[in-house]
């Protein structure tokens, strides 16, 4: 782990309040990015991996409460900032990339528009600089004809357009960490290619820490430096990817890996993870929330977890591979 | 042997609204004919066979056309030009509106994408999977329960679920449902549109998984239209590789995917993210597509993003040629 994390969470707890009981979504949840540094969360549907990165941005659903833990970027608490401060941080310090742009992105202002509010708001950018500034963004992105493109409104553009211009907007501040949810889901494997290609470029040249979510695991094995594995709330791997991918310790990071189809050299060599998510919003969650699927499960599996330690590696599992 | 289905220069175009003020458009259509109107060439002069029991997978990228050819070989709507043989009887000749009446409706099935969105949601997963079976078999009663209990059986889904609506089912339980659906009366070809797509990669291997039990038990053809290229190097025997209306490759999966002849599939391989990080090819696509109106007839559709683009691809499209070992190839340089 780098010496100075330009980001470090720990013992990031949150639950949701239902008509149907507390959702416990996520518990005990520690990771650090470093400066420069790719991070990927990967994990299920329902393992939390959005719930954490709403989290940090403070925009959890108003149900949603941070019960336990602290996201330091900088010097500053994230969970414990009051609004204003976070308003300030956010766009300046920290800024985020979601999965679907068109949606993301007001639909009735012109793309050049809506990175000028950015740099204008966050940049320390004057007025009349902004709109050269916009259009530089979005040479930068890759998109051609950049100073035509900035009068487009989102519909007039393709999906990995919108994506280019919502990082453009995000980066316009230059950000020390970029949280970036799935950001090429439902685009274009060749689009999402050159997505990807952008995002590491910019965080290159920029120093910026990328965090990077995403369901796909081949995609963070050819992205990330390091992945952070989830499960039904919990951090059950977090290890460097060359390591993560080439001897995964966690019984779910083998399984997942080995339900990734480009694993496999046939169909039948394909294995699918037996059980489901349990229930979070149970009373009598087993401390490891992954032993009622697990193989390997042992009697110590009863106890509470292993502590998460700084070392470069952690698997919270008491009987690893 | 003859193909279960032979598609023979399918075409298939929308005329689009011309651009301009309406004083234009008016003037535009008193000076021009019907088939001087611009057109989006979605599908572009297709042939292709699908043999009996065989899978053969449609890629390319959103807005290449995969969707509307297989609207229109499952007739949910009229292609503009080219036939559609199904064991030897051309379905072009039957207008989409007909054809949901037609004898061979039945030997046709489609799943799509989301089931949850594909599915009337004020229908259990009864009624979903009974739909077609009641206007097609014209079964009712006891006959009715006892095929949708088959196929509910056949796909795995335990038949308490089946008096359930579909935003009580799990993701996966709901992909059962539209297979269900589709398998219960009992089709030859069985054409699927991304029918993992939404799912988790743990549910998306048991759907697969079902998917090639249920054609080796029952005998399906499949088309299986998907844009993730490592699902269908799996599951799919043939693949054919469409960009921009045509189809520019095609061939045995395996030997497409791993020794690509068209420059496009080269690039869409070389996109396909990799487990272990290697093989991070710099081969990139430029640009965006080529405007589908009017193309002009005479240039490459691929021209332009094309890293081998030449005068030659400027001057003449190039024509789907055999190439080695059961593969087909349209480019001048492969």
């Amino acid at each position: 782990m780098t010496a100075v994390p330009a980001l470090a969470v720990e013992d990031l707890s949150v639950e949701f309040r239902t008509r149907s009981g507390v959702v416990k979504a996520l518990e005990g949840v520690n990771f650090a990015v470093g400066k420069g540094e790719t991070l990927a969360i990967v994990g299920e549907s329902g393992s939390g991996k959005s719930v954490t990165a709403y989290a940090l941005m403070g925009i959890l659903d108003p149900a949603g409460r941070v019960t336990a833990g602290r996201a330091v970027l900088g010097a500053l608490d994230l969970i414990s900032a009051s609004p204003s401060q976070l308003a300030d941080v956010r766009g300046r310090e920290i800024a985020m990339i979601f999965q679907n742009p068109r949606t993301a992105l007001n639909p009735i202002r012109p793309v050049g528009r809506q990175i000028a509010d950015v740099l204008i708001r966050h940049g320390n950018v004057p007025r009349a600089e902004a709109p050269a500034r916009s259009i530089d963004l979005l040479r930068a992105v890759g998109i051609t004809d950049p100073a035509r493109r900035a009068k487009a409104y989102p519909f007039e553009m393709s999906g990995g357009m919108c994506q280019r211009v919502m990082i453009a907007i995000a980066l316009a501040a230059r950000p020390a960490l970029l949280i970036a949810d799935e950001p090429t889901t439902g685009l274009d494997v060749t689009t999402q290619a050159v997505i990807m290609d952008i995002i590491a470029e910019l965080a290159g040249e920029s120093g910026m820490a990328t965090i990077f979510i995403t369901h796909d695991l081949a995609l963070a094995g050819q992205r990330a430096d390091r992945v952070v594995v989830m499960h039904a709330g919990h951090v059950v791997e977090n290890a460097s990817t060359r390591e993560l991918i080439a001897h995964p310790s966690h019984p779910y990071t083998a399984e997942l890996i080995a339900a990734t189809p480009d694993s496999a050299p046939s169909l039948d060599a394909l294995a699918s993870i037996p059980g489901s998510l349990p229930d979070l919003r149970r009373t009598d969650l087993p401390p490891c929330r992954y032993s009622e699927r697990c193989p390997r499960k042992v009697e110590r599996c009863d106890a509470p977890l292993p502590r998460p330690a700084l070392a470069d590696r952690f698997v919270a599992c008491w009987n690893p591979l | 042997m003859t193909p279960l289905l032979d598609v023979a220069e399918l075409s298939k175009r929308f005329p689009v609204a011309a651009s301009g003020g309406a004083l234009k458009q008016v003037r535009r259509l008193l000076t021009r004919t019907a088939d001087e109107q611009s057109q989006v060439h979605a599908v572009d002069d297709v042939s292709f066979t699908i043999a009996k029991g065989e899978t053969v997978g449609l890629v390319g990228e959103s807005g290449c056309g995969k969707s509307t050819l297989v609207r229109a070989l499952a007739r949910l709507l009229d292609p503009t030009a080219g036939s559609i043989r199904f064991s030897a009887r051309d379905l072009s000749l039957v207008a989409a509106r007909d054809f949901a009446h037609d004898r061979d409706r039945g030997r046709v099935q489609m799943v799509f994408q989301d089931a949850g969105e594909s599915i009337n949601p004020r229908f259990t997963a009864f009624d979903a999977i009974a739909d077609p079976v009641r206007r097609l078999k014209h079964l009712s009663g006891a006959a009715l329960v006892e095929t949708v209990d088959k196929a509910a059986r056949q796909c795995g889904l335990p038949l308490e679920l089946l008096g359930r609506y579909p935003h009580q089912l799990s993701g996966g339980q709901r992909a059962r449902v539209g297979i269900a659906r589709a398998i219960a009366v009992e089709p030859e070809l069985l054409v699927l549109d991304e029918p993992t797509a939404a799912l988790d990669v743990s549910v998306q291997v048991v759907i697969l998984k079902l998917l090639a039990r249920l054609k080796a038990e029952l005998g399906m053809s499949y088309l299986f239209v998907s844009h993730d290229l490592s699902v269908v190097r799996l599951l799919c025997n043939r693949v054919l590789v469409m960009y921009l209306g045509k189809i520019v490759e095609a061939g045995p999966a395996r030997a497409v995917f791993d020794n690509p002849l068209h420059p496009y599939t080269k690039a869409l391989v070389a996109a396909v993210p990799r487990l272990d990080g290697n093989g991070v090819a710099k081969l990139r696509l430029s640009g965006e597509p080529m405007s589908p109106i009017d193309p002009d007839p005479n240039v490459c559709r691929f021209y332009g993003r094309c890293p081998r683009g030449a005068d030659l691809c400027r001057a003449k499209m190039p024509a789907l040629r055999r190439a080695a070992a059961g593969r087909e190839v349209a480019c001048h340089f492969a």
